[in-house]
């Protein structure tokens, strides 16, 4: 820890007082690291020791790769990961695409219609389309069944929106002058110009609508009544959350305990996130505060 | 006149052009014209523009059955006026009113015991003064907030259901084990516990910028009149943050109703609907699982009013208060 950086004024916190805080944030740390760590470790371990210690473990007598390899053999969970990530990698890169087309466009300024557009976007956050509406678009246009229900009702978000434009405006406008002289066209300029210099923003929103990509699971129980198109985390509510039995359903001998089966599915289902988490976090700070401010 | 722009590029030339026209022809073509100056914004903006207008404005007209005997097959079109039918029925049903007070107590419990939490935890970090062990804990305690309620709630169950780990405990230090899962008594600060557990962290990256704002030299000053670490909190420290403070108030106060769904969903079977039925899971419990669109529809409707009016008054208290508030119109 270094102390260097302490400045004079703040004088020396009393041992106790730092006792005291070592204490609390090894405690909120471990809130959140012991539950994940007991699903890894109940997910690798074996039969046995699952019904030894009662149907969870902290640390496994011998790991076993059982439980994935049963639930990664081409079944329901093979199937939904599939479809989650081909919904994550589709809606994450169509919603950047419109999200950075109406954020460039509205944070021009005397665009025509900007204003009202503007107000037009801004005006949903007060008002969010209920459940029973937004199920009645979805019917009305066609997207019963279809993969597309699970992205387009959700292909922007107005907060993200607010952001990305709060970051285009901040961008100084001689850059962009500068681009026009030298001959660039509107688009040439966002390509050019705009987009290089944003990546930091475009990280971080990027990660917000794959991960709600990722997470999405209410919409497929009501849109879609072919349960094979289901995303993991449908499956996960089903399996896990809502007690159905997966063994049942894989119809085989099972070799791994139920629970290690349990929690290799939520596992699967965490692991995308907490992958790409350490890459994008950086970012967060710069991303969120700039918006928020902005806003 | 106003600057258009060209768009093709290069400011000059296409200004002149358009001065030139606009002389010929005065209101009308001015329009047609500024909108071919900025066709290419335009047209980018489009498929976003498009997807408000279909999925949140078209999604109003998906409150008309609210005011009618809707029979799907019949759609909004063909389907019977009913009037305020499902809202009379609805003030007049107590599982209406049960819902709006499972509501109101976990709303309430949410902002009595979460609202505080992410202060408290920001102010905690911030008094770190070791950068990497402050980065460390921020990384991990932001991480929750990108797990699915799915996720966070089967979590909860391992750690604190029936077979979870903390009745193991329990039951090996000889203690009858409890439940708190679908213990309908436990359901209020359960519920109030998985928030915290997954939003607390992420929420005090903005008390955290606010507190980075935190001018030195006040502490300076008030460090040499011999303020201790507790008075430069209280005299420092939170009156500098009171306006993000009371702008998240009020920001809160604004969504008091909306409590979420997905994590109320998910429970309220383990529970029982006396204790765990909210508003957003009674209008999918009569809509899609009842087939009563109307009546969905209706309680919706008024969640979603009452929803509006808050967010405006709390809007309205901001700027009372000499704050920005959400939005200024």
């Amino acid at each position: 820890m270094s102390r260097a950086t302490a400045p004079a004024w703040m004088g020396r916190p009393t041992p106790a007082v730092r006792v005291a805080k070592a204490v609390a944030l090894t405690v909120v740390v471990a809130l959140v690291v012991f539950p994940l760590w007991t699903v890894l470790a109940t997910s690798l371990a074996s039969p046995q020791d699952v019904i030894e210690n009662g149907g969870w473990v902290v640390w496994p007598d011998e790991f076993s790769f059982d439980a994935y390899a049963e639930i990664l053999q081409g079944g329901i969970i093979t199937r939904a990961l599939l479809v989650s990530t081909g919904v994550t990698v589709v809606g994450t890169a169509l919603s950047l695409l419109c999200t950075i087309g109406l954020a460039y466009t509205l944070s021009r300024p005397k665009v025509y219609g900007g204003k009202p557009m503007l107000l037009l976007a801004l005006f949903t956050f007060l008002f969010p389309p209920g459940m029973v509406p937004l199920f009645l678009v979805v019917q009305g246009t066609g997207l019963f069944d279809s993969y597309a229900a699970l992205v387009l009702p959700f292909l922007v978000n107005v907060f993200n929106l607010v952001v990305m434009r709060g970051f285009f405006q901040s961008i100084p406008p001689e850059l962009i002058d500068a681009a026009r002289i030298d001959g660039a066209g509107e688009l040439g300029i966002l390509r050019l110009v705009v987009l290089p210099l944003s990546k930091a923003v475009i990280a971080v929103i990027g990660l917000f609508y794959a991960v709600a990509y990722w997470n999405r699971f209410f919409e497929a129980i009501i849109y879609f009544n072919d349960q094979t198109k289901w995303p993991i985390g449908t499956v996960l509510r089903q399996y896990v959350t809502g007690g159905a039995s997966l063994a049942e359903t894989s119809g085989e001998l099972a070799t791994a305990s139920p629970q290690s089966v349990q929690m290799a599915v939520v596992m699967l289902a965490t692991l995308p996130i907490v992958c790409v988490y350490p890459f994008v976090q950086r970012y967060f700070v710069k991303g969120v505060v700039t918006g928020a401010v902005k806003a | 006149m106003t600057r258009v722009r060209g768009g093709t590029g290069r400011t000059d030339p296409p200004t002149d052009e358009t001065r030139g026209h606009a002389g010929a022809g005065r209101s009308r073509p001015s329009h047609l014209r500024r909108i071919r100056a900025d066709r290419v914004l335009l047209a980018v903006a489009l498929p976003g523009l498009a997807y408000f207008l279909v999925f949140h404005y078209g999604a109003l007209f998906g409150n008309v059955p609210a005011f009618q005997d809707y029979v799907p097959f019949l759609g909004i079109g063909g389907s019977q006026w009913v009037g305020l039918a499902h809202f009379e029925r609805m003030f007049g049903d107590p599982t209406f009113w049960n819902a709006v007070k499972n509501t109101l107590v976990i709303a309430a419990l949410q902002l009595v015991f979460f609202f505080p939490a992410p202060l408290a935890l920001a102010l905690l970090l911030n008094s770190v003064v070791g950068d990497t062990i402050r980065r460390f804990v921020q990384s991990v305690v932001y991480l929750p907030h990108f797990l699915s309620w799915v996720i966070v709630i089967a979590l909860f169950q391992q750690m604190l259901g029936g077979a979870g780990v903390v009745n193991g405990w329990l039951s090996t230090l000889g203690f009858s084990g409890i439940s708190i899962i679908g213990n309908p008594d436990a359901y209020g600060p359960l519920v109030v516990a998985q928030l915290i557990w997954k939003e607390c962290g992420w929420a005090t990256i903005i008390f955290l910028a606010a507190l980075s704002q935190v001018d030195e030299q006040q502490y300076e000053a008030a460090a040499l009149d011999g303020a201790g670490w507790w008075r430069r909190l209280w005299h420092v420290t939170l009156p500098a943050i009171r306006p993000v403070i009371v702008l998240l108030l009020v920001l809160r106060l604004g969504e008091f109703l909306s409590i979420g769904f997905e994590q109320f969903f998910l429970q309220r079977q383990s529970v029982g609907p006396e204790t765990g039925e909210v508003l957003e899971t009674l209008v999918y419990f009569t809509g899609f699982a009842n087939g009563d669109f109307g009546y969905a529809a209706a309680v919706g409707l008024f969640k979603g009013v009452i929803g509006v009016v808050l967010v405006y008054t709390a809007n309205k208290v901001a700027h009372r208060l000499g704050e920005q508030g959400v939005y200024r119109a």
